[in-house]
């Protein structure tokens, strides 16, 4: 059976100033696909994600979440859409739990602390729902972050560096969370520098390489960015 | 409703958190008032006469701090851009934050004018209506302080830049809660009050409509 589209990016452009961060990216991804995005730093990959996201606009080409253009149907993508981004979204001095349940309430739900400290539970932490995001680590916060992305039950999830300040156990979390984000059918798209990780986890890639698509395929066959040493990349594998 | 009401909910607990800040400002409005006494001198009758400008005066510099205040906690992990991304409306998120700082900058307002009756010899027996004067002139400065604070948040200069375009922006409103502060603190013959509670009332839903229909275009890229 033929999958129906998720992600249709046409002719994709974004500058800042006066430097183009995405020049003319075009790609499909079939609805359900694990995709992992990767490439060197500044090669343009946050950029993409946030204009997935709605979170900024682009300059040229267009793009369609699942048949909704990211321009004119903003609001609709944005409900089936979720971003975990470089920035948290949380509030510092509110606790773990204050922000889920700020999310959810936005969300129009409006969940008891008990459900919303199993949403912690499921990110490792139940123990701390209480404490103020302030008072977190890098690592903590990023599983709160998480936490906050999955209480959208987007169809569309898009990842930027999710394994980013997480140890070995939270590197396991976020696989985990792939999988049941597959299982839901949900589609996703993970920024990521972890290339063997990436390879194992996804089933499509994409590279950019100074804002260009130069690899659009099999996640398997991702080659290591180009220009520099490629090692690096692998290793957090 | 239900976004204006978590929009509400959220500020007010971000304000809950950080009241350690609305005590600085009233010590700074109330520092700012004891200036101003300064520079009239030991002239009690001056100093009556020119209490609702300087009671006024304090609010609008006090306003300042908590308005930028209000955007620091939106900025500093884009939580605002997360709410606008889940998705919740902008109108929505504006008009709870604008809520939120009315009534900060209406409770500063009534703790204020107690210091202003102490230094200035400022009181009114016409309670009631000093807080309707005090609500009224509070909405026109909160209504466009959310919206320049929303702007200037994402500036470096946002400190100077912020009084720099509310000033300007808020003086008819500025100028009728004097008026109306000055009819109840030193009498109103002529029953002028009503009228410039109405213009205060007009200037009022003018910034609240403009705020809401433009915030969108502050916030969103």
């Amino acid at each position: 059976m033929r999958r129906s589209i998720a992600v249709a990016a046409a002719g994709l452009c974004r500058r800042y100033g006066r430097r183009w961060a995405l020049t003319d990216v075009t790609f499909e991804v079939p609805e359900g696909a694990l995709v992992m995005v990767t490439g060197r730093n500044g090669s343009g990959k946050s950029t993409l994600l946030r204009v997935l996201a709605t979170a900024i606009r682009a300059d040229r080409g267009t793009v369609a979440i699942l048949g909704y253009d990211t321009h004119r149907d903003r609001d609709a993508v944005r409900e089936i859409t979720a971003l975990l981004a470089h920035h948290t979204h949380l509030y510092e001095p509110l606790t773990a739990l204050e922000n889920l349940a700020i999310a959810a309430r936005f969300l129009g739900d409006d969940p008891g602390r008990e459900e919303l400290r199993a949403r912690l539970a499921e990110v490792g932490l139940a123990d701390r729902g209480d404490d103020p995001v302030q008072t977190f680590s890098a690592g903590m916060r990023q599983r709160l972050a998480l936490a906050r992305v999955l209480l959208q039950e987007a169809r569309v999830v898009l990842l930027d560096e999710p394994y980013g300040h997480l140890d070995p156990p939270g590197f396991l979390l976020v696989d985990g969370l792939l999988q049941r984000l597959r299982h839901k059918g949900a589609t996703v798209l993970m920024a990521t520098h972890l290339l063997n990780r990436g390879r194992a986890v996804c089933d499509r890639g994409l590279v950019l390489e100074a804002g260009r698509l130069v690899f659009a395929g099999a996640a398997a066959d991702v080659p290591e960015p180009a220009g520099g040493d490629g090692a690096s990349f692998a290793e957090g594998a | 409703m239900t976004g204006l009401a978590a929009a509400l909910r959220k500020d007010l607990l971000l304000q809950w958190r950080s009241r350690a800040q609305l005590v600085a400002i009233f010590a700074f409005g109330a520092a700012a008032l004891l200036l101003f006494s300064f520079a009239i001198g030991p002239d009690s009758v001056a100093l009556r006469q020119h209490s609702a400008g300087f009671l006024w005066l304090a609010l609008l510099l006090a306003s300042t701090l908590s308005l930028a205040e209000s955007f620091e906690r939106e900025m500093e992990e884009h939580a605002l851009e997360g709410l606008l991304l889940l998705p919740a409306s902008a109108r929505a998120l504006y008009y709870g934050k604008a809520m939120a700082n009315w009534a900060q900058l209406a409770l500063l307002g009534v703790a204020l004018v107690p210091v202003a009756v102490v230094l200035y010899d400022a009181g009114t027996v016409r309670l009631v209506a000093l807080l309707g004067v005090i609500l009224l002139g509070t909405a026109g400065l909160s209504a466009p302080g959310t919206l320049y604070a929303a702007m200037t948040a994402q500036t470096r200069a946002r400190q100077t830049l912020l009084p720099l375009l509310l000033f300007p922006l808020v003086v008819p409103v500025l100028l009728a809660a004097v008026k109306a502060t000055s009819l109840l603190i030193l009498g109103d013959p002529m029953e002028q009050l009503r009228p410039w509670a109405l213009l205060l009332a007009l200037f009022d839903v003018v910034h609240w409509s403009l705020g809401g229909l433009l915030f969108g275009r502050v916030v969103e890229e």
